[in-house]
């Protein structure tokens, strides 16, 4: 059993369905992702998993306990990177430690050794209007990392950024993901992005939306640089052009 | 050193024009356009606000006093109702649109009705200020909580933030702009609330002494105490200005980026 079930979850808006029966697992360590087309429900599927909304039907189990519809249990980075201006960058890391009751020089002192291996040092006292994007999406990582470490959620974590620094960050998340163990389940749109960062990518499609098909990578993570052009990866995407 | 020359270059026109209206107010009153006993000239004002220095002193603190109750009871009930309405839909829909209504009823009309009911003391002139700067207070952190990002506050629920978190994370540093916006009209308004309730009925305050000049037709002195209520008014204003930028340090650091 995997460290994240997702059980026949359906939804539906105002009697419009947007989700059938989904079912998903997230086994510990894992990269996934969730591969689909723009309003195919992929963000719905994350407000379930995160319990900020409740499915018509179905279960999310999270260490074999039933989590429906109970937020405060798996870190969720949502669409926007929704750092909060009025807080200086070590003041937005550290909000869920906060929420937890811990004490913020506790917090900071937690926070404080994780700044460089995000990328972010120097940038503790600074407001998040003097971040770059690519900067600002690694604050809202440290802080969806300092909620939980064991499962987390991004939605589309990177594609408000130009390529450039795009896959800079996807080396920079591959090479956190390859030190510190955590399940991640990740929303994108793009195919590549995909095969690059994903043991498995899970395919979103329909109306309402299904997974449709499960396609596992089966390459070692961290990969090579020159991974995009070989063989394996363009299989790959083939078979998934083939079937979006 | 650089960023301060633009701010001046920018007021230059307005100081001029403000010395310029002075100088041609001198002059009329120089050649005597306008019999002195009715317009006092510029220099005329200046002395009796040095003579008068005393008394306007021990007067502006009055009121000054009744002002810094006033406001400070006006923003802590603007702040209670402002909270309690805004975690209570029901309430906000009943009682918003009575705010709204009570607002059109004029500070000069009530005046009277409070000094009637509570006499000549300190009570009418407090009420009177509550009731004036308790809106745009209440007003501006509604309005500041309404707006709070939605996306925002599913983040901290996600993280398991009650309604209380949500509310010091979120609602109310997203609605700190607003407050001191409402704050700003509220101190210019508590100033002259204090003078309008002492007009009615006072012991002292410079309500009570521009109605003591207008007995007299002192209008070097009614001058004086005009130009002394606007400063007062003038300086609470900035004086939550300052209060805003200290509280508000991240505004500096956006200002500068927009530059
Ligand atoms: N709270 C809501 N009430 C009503 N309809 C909603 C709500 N949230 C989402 N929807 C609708 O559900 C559908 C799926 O939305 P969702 O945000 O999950 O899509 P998505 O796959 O994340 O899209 P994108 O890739 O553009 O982010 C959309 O048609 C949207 O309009
Ligand atoms: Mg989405």
């Amino acid at each position: 059993m995997g460290i994240l079930e997702v059980r026949g979850v359906s939804k539906s808006f105002d009697g419009r369905p947007i989700l059938d029966r989904i079912d998903l697992t997230l086994n510990q360590g894992e990269l996934v992702c969730l591969l689909g087309v723009s309003g195919g429900g992929k963000s719905t599927l994350f407000n379930i998993i995160s319990g900020l909304l409740t499915p018509d039907s179905g279960q999310v189990l999270l260490d074999g306990h039933d989590v429906t519809g109970c937020p405060g249990h798996v870190s969720y980075m949502l669409q926007k990177d929704l750092l909060l201006p009025y807080r200086t960058v070590q003041d937005n890391v550290i909000l869920p430690l906060l929420l937890q009751g811990i004490p913020r020089s506790e917090a900071l002192k937690t926070a404080h050794s994780l700044f460089d291996a995000f990328g972010l040092d120097g940038t503790q006292r600074l407001y998040p209007t003097q971040l770059s994007g690519g900067m600002r999406q690694r604050a809202a990582l440290l802080r969806t990392y300092l909620f939980s470490r064991k499962v987390v959620l991004l939605d589309e974590p990177f594609s408000a950024l130009d390529a450039l620094t795009k896959s800079a960050m996807h080396r920079w998340y591959l090479d956190v993901m390859d030190r510190m163990p955590v399940s991640t389940l990740f929303i994108t749109h793009d195919v590549d992005e995909a095969i690059l960062l994903s043991d498995r990518i899970c395919l979103l499609s329909g109306t309402p939306g299904r997974i449709t098909h499960q396609i596992s990578v089966p390459y070692p993570r961290p990969r090579p640089d020159d991974f995009k052009l070989s063989q394996g990866f363009l299989a790959c995407k083939k078979q998934i052009l083939s079937l979006l | 050193m650089t960023k301060k020359l633009p701010s001046i270059t920018n007021k230059l026109p307005a100081l001029i024009a403000g010395a310029g209206f002075v100088l041609l107010w001198q002059l009329v009153c120089s050649l005597g356009l306008v019999p002195a006993y009715m317009l006092p000239s510029p220099a005329d004002v200046l002395r009796a606000f040095w003579f008068e220095r005393v008394l306007l002193w021990e007067n502006a603190l009055i009121t000054l006093k009744e002002a810094f109750i006033g406001l400070g009871l006006g923003v802590l009930l603007g702040l209670v109702f402002a909270t309690v309405m805004d975690s209570v839909p029901v309430l906000r829909r009943a009682i918003y649109p009575i705010l709204v209504l009570t607002q059109t009823v004029p500070t000069v009309a009530i005046a009277p009705l409070l000094v009637l009911w509570f006499g000549y003391g300190l009570t009418p002139k407090i009420i009177l200020i509550v009731i004036t700067t308790f809106f745009p207070v209440t007003v501006g952190l509604l309005d500041g909580f309404a707006a709070a990002d939605p996306d925002a506050v599913n983040l901290l629920r996600s993280m398991g933030a009650g309604k209380w978190q949500i509310f010091r994370y979120i609602k109310f540093p997203g609605a700190l702009s607003q407050f001191f916006s409402g704050l700003r009209i509220a101190a210019a308004y508590c100033v002259v609330g204090a003078v309008i309730s002492e007009w009615l009925g006072g012991f002292g305050g410079l309500g009570v002494y521009m109605t003591r000049v207008k007995k007299a037709f002192a209008f070097d002195k009614m001058f004086a105490v005009i130009f002394l209520i606007s400063a007062v008014s003038l300086g609470l204003m900035a004086l939550v200005d300052l209060a805003r930028r200290l509280c508000m340090p991240w505004q500096r650091v956006h200002e500068n980026k927009e530059q």
